[in-house]
């Protein structure tokens, strides 16, 4: 990889980092388990990473079966994470129409 | 560049601020569910535009097949799983993306190997999401035993730090030395030496820490798995993937924080384990536990003004919130001001007894925080404890010996009568002896907290 390349990818991560930790400085104790949860559906993000394994596999066999095991575990993370956060958090939106 | 690939990379950076607005919206009440639906759309074209942008063809079939076998997987267990079991799921789900990330990394690094590209850059990044992603997978799937009681909770054994540390330092040198020695079959060995000691170091770093710390420690593992996410998208120049990874990790180590605040420790002495795990503290603890009869509760709820219930783990345990509810709403038919306290580390993860009471269709104005009820709490006639233990223990106020000295607890015993729920005499998940059990004004309730609220609902009743 080109060093210029690394900064940038640095620079990014750099960036990355304290946008996160920005985002999240005051939320209520209640949503907290859906933050959790919902935060750990997008680092499923690796899912792209599966992908392109899978799509490179050309250049190695193996490296595509470990491509398509990694696809499975991400999809369980992302499907799984985005539908349970859901489920969460319509417990709470159930409530509130409730109260209309 | 050609122009799919600008095409996908603009997709990429909308996934981004998909992401970016997802977590930000899933902060405030009105807007999480949207919250959560944004960012899964961020996922999808990030998904997408992957496919669009490859010559997939030769590998669409297998590709289909693994979303949907993993698909599949994540929405039966996410349709099927009690809210009870839910913190769990999520350090189950958390496991599995940091396994995906090491697998992203090990493929890579066998890609590389295969057509001798090894550089010493890839080396270090494929090293690193290896590490976290190993650490992640083995500790989060650790945390998932110890929070549905699989395995048993705090388990220290002599020497687990000098293991810990020792295992640490020699993934590092195995690291150098894999990196140095990058492309050949000694560099291999090395390599899956690595992924063997990330395995086996998140278990022996989470072993020793007691279950009553594990919402932390799943909360961290969060954070970790998004940073290998961010070390995968390293490896493979991913820009998609270090941003919504390191965005995870940054805002996961945040929350974090939040919690270890809230039970006045620091991340440190968490890590370190031993805590939750000794009978250290609270060594002056003297009476007895009075047991009252299903009979005088009822007698004194029935002529109760206030009324606040305190819920913990064991009302998730017992399956309790419905039941609760329903006592709530006789109470107040009878006239009883009826308000529920969720202590902010109450349960196994944060906001988690919140949950459940939602579940359970608690009206939202009836939730009250901690902070507004303890001024007020001598006017409270009943507080109902339905398996909370430290977070209602006095000795965090008073014992300067106690492990939970200076936490924040809702301070029930002030409260007129103080009913506790609970399973039997012993100490609770964290190992602490609750002074609270054995005050003057606390009566024990014994007995699964459903069958025992149950009853009292049934007196109500008659």
């Amino acid at each position: 990889m080109e060093p210029t390349t690394l900064i940038l990818l640095l620079f990014i991560f750099i960036l990355s980092a304290f946008l996160g930790f920005e985002l999240i400085s005051k939320v209520p104790s209640q949503l907290h388990t859906p933050l959790m949860s919902g935060s750990n559906a997008i680092s499923g993000i690796t899912i792209v990473g599966a992908l392109l394994a899978i799509i490179q596999s050309n250049d190695s066999q193996f490296a595509g079966w470990l491509g398509f095991a990694a696809l499975i575990l991400a999809s369980i993370n992302v499907v799984g994470g985005y539908m349970v956060t859901d489920r969460m958090l319509g417990m709470f939106r159930k409530k509130e129409a409730k109260k209309d | 560049m050609e122009p799919i690939t600008i095409i996908v990379n603009v997709a990429y950076i909308i996934s981004a601020i998909l992401f970016i607005y997802g977590i930000r919206m899933l902060g405030k009440a009105e807007t999480a569910r949207q919250g959560n639906l944004v960012s899964a759309i961020g996922m999808l074209i990030a998904v997408v535009m992957t496919l669009v942008h490859q010559d997939v063809f030769d590998n669409f079939g297998m590709i289909l097949l693994g979303i949907a076998i993993g698909g599949g997987i994540g929405y039966y267990a996410a349709q099927r799983v009690e809210m009870t079991g839910m913190p769990e799921l999520v350090a189950l789900f958390n496991g599995f993306g940091g396994l995906a990330s090491l697998t992203v990394g090990w493929a890579e690094y066998q890609r590389l190997f295969e057509t001798g590209q090894s550089s010493i850059f890839t080396s270090i990044v494929i090293f690193l999401t290896v590490l976290i992603g190993g650490v992640t997978f083995t500790g989060s799937v650790l945390a998932w035993g110890k929070l549905s009681g699989r395995f048993g909770g705090g388990d220290p054994f002599p020497g687990s730090r000098m293991l810990n540390a020792s295992l640490l330092g020699i993934m590092l040198i195995c690291g150098v030395m894999m990196v140095l020695f990058g492309g050949s079959t000694a560099g291999y060995a090395l390599f899956s030496a690595v992924i063997i000691l990330s395995l086996i170091f998140g278990y022996t770093g989470v072993m020793p820490i007691g279950g009553g710390d594990m919402p932390v420690v799943v909360s961290l593992l969060n954070s970790l798995s998004g940073l290998a996410a961010s070390a995968a998208g390293f490896v493979i120049g991913n820009n998609v993937l270090i941003v919504a990874g390191c965005l995870v990790g940054a805002s996961g180590l945040i929350l974090t924080v939040i919690m270890c605040r809230a039970m006045n420790r620091t991340l440190g002495s968490v890590l370190m384990g031993g805590f939750g795990s000794t009978s250290s503290g609270s060594s002056g603890v003297e009476g007895e536990m009075k047991a009252a009869s299903i009979e005088d509760a009822y007698y004194v709820l029935e002529a109760a003004d206030s009324v606040i219930f305190v819920p913990g783990y064991g009302m998730a345990v017992a399956q309790a919130q419905h039941v609760v509810r329903e006592l709530g709403e006789i109470l107040e038919a009878n006239g009883t001001e009826v308000r529920y306290v969720v202590h902010p580390v109450a349960g196994r993860m944060p906001g988690h007894m919140n949950v459940l009471l939602a579940e359970a269709d608690v009206p939202y104005e009836q939730l009250v925080e901690m902070e507004d009820v303890n001024p007020t709490m001598e006017s409270v006639d009943v507080a109902i404890v339905i398996g909370a233990n430290d977070v209602v223990n006095p000795a965090a106020l008073t014992d300067e010996g106690s492990p939970i000295y200076g936490m924040p607890i809702i301070k029930v015993h002030e409260a007129r009568t103080v009913y506790a729920l609970k399973r039997g005499r012993g100490k609770g998940f964290s190992g602490i002896v609750n002074a609270l059990f054995f005050g003057e004004n606390t009566r024990m309730l014994f007995g699964d907290a459903k069958g025992t609220l149950s009853e009292l609902v049934a007196q109500f009743k008659d």
